[in-house]
């Protein structure tokens, strides 16, 4: 049975950048991808700030390479742009006698299409073509089509923690056996849909996210989609592709405490973490920097905050929250966090969580203001929580490091 | 008042869908959340929107929900005094 | 090995605890075939159940069902594919969004996210082990049984729960109506295999099931194995999977006692289905099923329900229409589903 699994491929499109060259670049000038709503047609245009993909929709579609005729939503066309990114940088069609399955994370689907045209889909023939698209399915089947993979796919959607979840289950899948390699992550564009409806539940900060600080006052969401290339070591010897990093850990937990809140200790976080933690072989104070879910509301802060320092009851990692650059991209989140995770582990970098005043007076730490370069890391968790308290949390680790 | 009263009592059994609980089971001065009717956050969100819709009143901060929701009564004096405003 | 241990199903038939195996096929002349529900109030507390739409009621419950049929409180794992969720949460907004984007209520747009069902089963359990969700069409419940095999050869779980769940609306209906593939008109669910009029039937239902590493005096069968393709080229491509698919499972076609089939009534695709199952399992003996329950992306749960009673009974309800001779055994039961002859998906269900 294969025990590792190696990360050989990243692909990445958000506010920050179109590919993930372009997002590090982001990163390491410090800028966000955080601004007025330019793309979706919304009244709340002039009342929240977004982090949208610098695209318009047709444009994506050249991107993508796929004519702007056909119907596509958004959605489908960043998972095709950052999934055939993350493809290409391992040459993995160069390999058609491994196994590749591509397991991907969305819960909007075509939901943009779908609220556009959904008075014609109830009344007249006019839009037809857009209902199919309209599912979760429909986005995963046609990033297949556009790499040429025909094994083993499916879909996950566990709101915020899907794309970290497709991550786990893409590994566990290898593990077993059932996979050689896969295309892992998850995409999600912005939407009228989640706009209001994160709105009626009176999350987002009308003001830029303030992660971790005391004067916290809600999300800002943002759009976009990650993939990573995973092998496990016995297909890396046969695809040759440099290992960037090894995924040494994952663990999922439920917080079965309410539909929206997380609870006040923080217990899925904590189970979720110590469970990746446990098959990392590591103990807590190996890990050298964590990338918190810390969306910037009252509840996650202080819920992921308790658990971090309920876990790691000796010196405490670096922690930042990297959602004051690219949003919060909900069911995008999870691979687009691991990714940013594992470019700071390759470049020395912690990130820095922007937009902080004011320590938290119910936490003993404070999240890392200033980036660090040069920092020597080799054990780092990424932390995904969504809706349904469903928590998960991913531990990269430095290749060639025991 | 006591009407306003009567007819929030009939707005909130709709509105949170209480299907179990007639108008004469809620006390207009016993607390809404916690031990009272058992309410919880969404609850208090489906409120926010049922005082903007049915009364035009905008609830920014869900925070603000506590005191102004805290009972029925609180809730109809927290309507008059906005409306006489606007 | 993974065993059912526990079964719990709302159907358009008569499913519930205590009305037996189909004895009384319950007939229905609709646009759709809707579940038949029971009172939820017995299983769910109200003030708990008052935000809650149809379908998440459906799922709770039939989730609760299958747990006190397995004789368990709690799960190691819980696991739930959906192909589209809570439709009538997710019409309620469209409905009032797509006219004007105000007033939103919270309610449904949290139920609409697709893990409310798993998350809500977890929280009535407080249940704090690994959750999720699969929606991919029609290997959403598959991924979710792959899931729950991979959760019990890990040895992370012993006992999952895991199932599969849709509804329908007439909303939605009027929708997928229009891509030509579904009934028309309303039509009686025995007449299906001789209505002359295009397309499948839609239907609904939720079926939860104890997946379990150990036998026990509650088995009904063993989950052997889930396999899906994707796209095949051919007919025969599909034939051939499914002929590799059993000697992957050690089993010669000829072995295969019985075939859950996938026709729905379009018959374009169900032509597909029976030339599929002629080329690989020609000696099989093929049941027709989705008259009692219609088509929808989960509908493999209620053929798993079927194929897992059949099993442990050992006998082949009346209301379903035997297309070849009869069975001499009842040991080996293949489940084909298909979503538009484009994705395939196998069980494999054993004594």
């Amino acid at each position: 049975m294969p025990s590792r699994i190696f990360v050989t491929g990243l692909g990445f499109i958000s506010g920050l950048g179109n590919n993930a060259q372009e997002n590090l670049n982001s990163l390491l000038n410090l800028r966000s991808g955080i601004g007025r709503i330019r793309h979706i047609e919304t009244s709340l245009r002039d009342e929240l700030l977004v982090s949208e993909v610098r695209m318009a929709s047709e444009e994506l579609s050249c991107l993508a390479g796929v004519p702007s005729t056909e119907a596509y939503s958004r959605n489908t066309l960043l998972g095709i742009i950052a999934a055939k990114e993350a493809y290409r940088h391992a040459s993995l069609g160069d390999h058609p006698g491994l196994r590749t399955g591509l397991i991907s994370g969305t819960t909007v689907g075509g939901m943009d299409q779908c609220e556009k045209y959904y008075q014609d889909f109830l009344f007249n023939d006019s839009k037809n073509a857009f209902i199919d698209i309209y599912d979760c399915a429909d986005s995963t089947e046609k990033i297949a089509d556009h790499l040429g993979l025909k094994g083993f796919m499916t879909t996950i959607s566990t709101a915020c923690s899907s794309a970290a979840n497709s991550i786990m289950f893409a590994a566990r899948l290898m593990k077993a056996g059932k996979l050689d390699c896969a295309v892992a992550g998850g995409t999600e564009s912005l939407t009228k849909f989640h706009l209001n409806g994160f709105n009626a539940l009176k999350i987002l900060d009308k003001q830029l996210c303030r992660p971790f600080d005391a004067g916290r006052n809600g999300i800002n969401l943002g759009e976009g989609a990650a993939y990573l290339i995973l092998e496990t070591e016995e297909a890396n010897e046969k695809t040759g592709n440099r290992v960037i990093c090894e995924l040494a850990g994952y663990g999922n937990a439920c917080e079965a405490f309410h539909q929206t809140a997380s609870s006040p200790d923080g217990t899925g976080a904590y189970l979720a973490m110590k469970k990746a933690l446990e098959m990392s072989g590591k103990t807590p104070d190996a890990v050298d920097y964590i990338n918190a879910h810390g969306t910037g509301t009252d509840n996650n802060d202080l819920s992921e905050g308790r658990a971090i320092e309920n876990l790691f009851t000796g010196k405490i990692p670096w922690v930042s929250s990297t959602k004051p650059f690219t949003g919060h991209m909900t069911s995008a989140a999870g691979s687009a966090e691991a990714i940013i995770s594992i470019l700071g582990l390759v470049h020395g970098i912690v990130w820095p969580n922007m937009n902080f005043s004011n320590q938290m007076p119910e936490l003993k730490f404070r999240p890392v203001t200033e980036m660090i370069r040069g920092a020597n890391l080799n054990l780092v968790m990424s932390n995904s929580f969504g809706f349904g308290g469903n928590d998960s949390s991913l531990i990269f680790k430095k290749y060639g490091v025991h | 008042m006591d009407e306003l009263i009567n007819k929030l009592k009939k707005e909130v059994i709709t509105q949170l869908n209480l299907e179990d609980i007639s108008e004469d089971d809620i006390n207009p001065d016993s607390p809404l959340f916690g031990e009272g009717l058992g309410l919880d956050s969404i609850d208090a969100l489906e409120l926010i929107v049922l005082l903007e819709k049915n009364y035009g009143i905008k609830i920014e901060d869900p925070k603000d929900g506590k005191k102004i929701f805290h009972s029925i009564r609180t809730m109809a004096e927290y309507i008059t005094e906005h409306q006489k405003k606007a | 090995m993974e065993y059912i241990n526990g079964i719990g199903i709302i159907s358009p038939q008569n499913t519930l605890p205590g009305q037996g195996f189909l004895e009384a096929v319950v007939e229905q002349t609709a646009d759709f075939l809707k579940s038949v529900e029971p009172v939820y109030k017995s299983y769910i507390d109200p003030i708990a159940s008052r935000r809650m739409s149809r379908l998440i009621k459906m799922g709770i419950t039939s989730a609760k069902i299958c747990l006190r049929d397995a004789g368990i409180d709690a799960p190691d794992a819980i696991i739930t594919g959906t192909g589209l969720g809570s439709v009538e949460d997710t019409e309620k907004i469209l409905g009032e969004l797509t006219i004007e984007e105000k007033f939103l209520n919270p309610s449904p747009f949290i139920q609409s996210t697709y893990n409310t069902i798993s998350s809500q089963i977890a929280i009535s359990l407080k249940c704090h082990e690994y959750n999720s969700t699969f929606v991919h069409r029609c290997f959403s419940l598959e991924s979710c049984l792959t899931d729950a095999v991979l959760q019990i050869r890990e040895g992370s779980a012993a006992n999952v729960l895991a199932g599969g769940i849709d509804e329908m609306t007439l909303n939605h209906l009027t929708i997928i109506r229009r891509l030509g593939m579904w009934k028309r008109e309303a039509i009686r669910n025995l007449d299906l295999w001789t209505s002359e009029t295009p397309g499948a039937l839609a239907g609904e239902g939720s079926a939860y099931f104890v997946i379990s590493s150990e036998k026990n005096e509650k088995t009904y069968a063993r989950l052997a194995a889930v396999e899906t393709l994707y796209k095949p080229s051919s007919t025969m491509q599909t034939a051939s999977f499914v002929k590799q698919f059993l000697a992957d499972n050690g089993l010669m076609p000829a072995e295969v006692d019985l075939v859950l089939m996938g026709s729905n009534g379009y018959s374009e695709h169900d032509r597909v289905c029976n030339e599929v199952i002629m080329q690989s399992v020609p000696a099989a003996a093929r049941v027709l099923y989705k008259h009692l329950c219609g088509e929808y992306h989960t509908v493999s749960g209620f053929a798993l329900y079927l194929a897992a009673n059949i099993i442990s009974r050992q006998m082949i309800p009346s209301c379903m229409p035997l297309l070849q001779r009869k069975p001499e055994k009842l040991e080996n039961i293949l489940i084909h589903n298909h979503f538009r002859n484009t994705d395939h998906a196998f069980i494999l269900v054993r004594v």
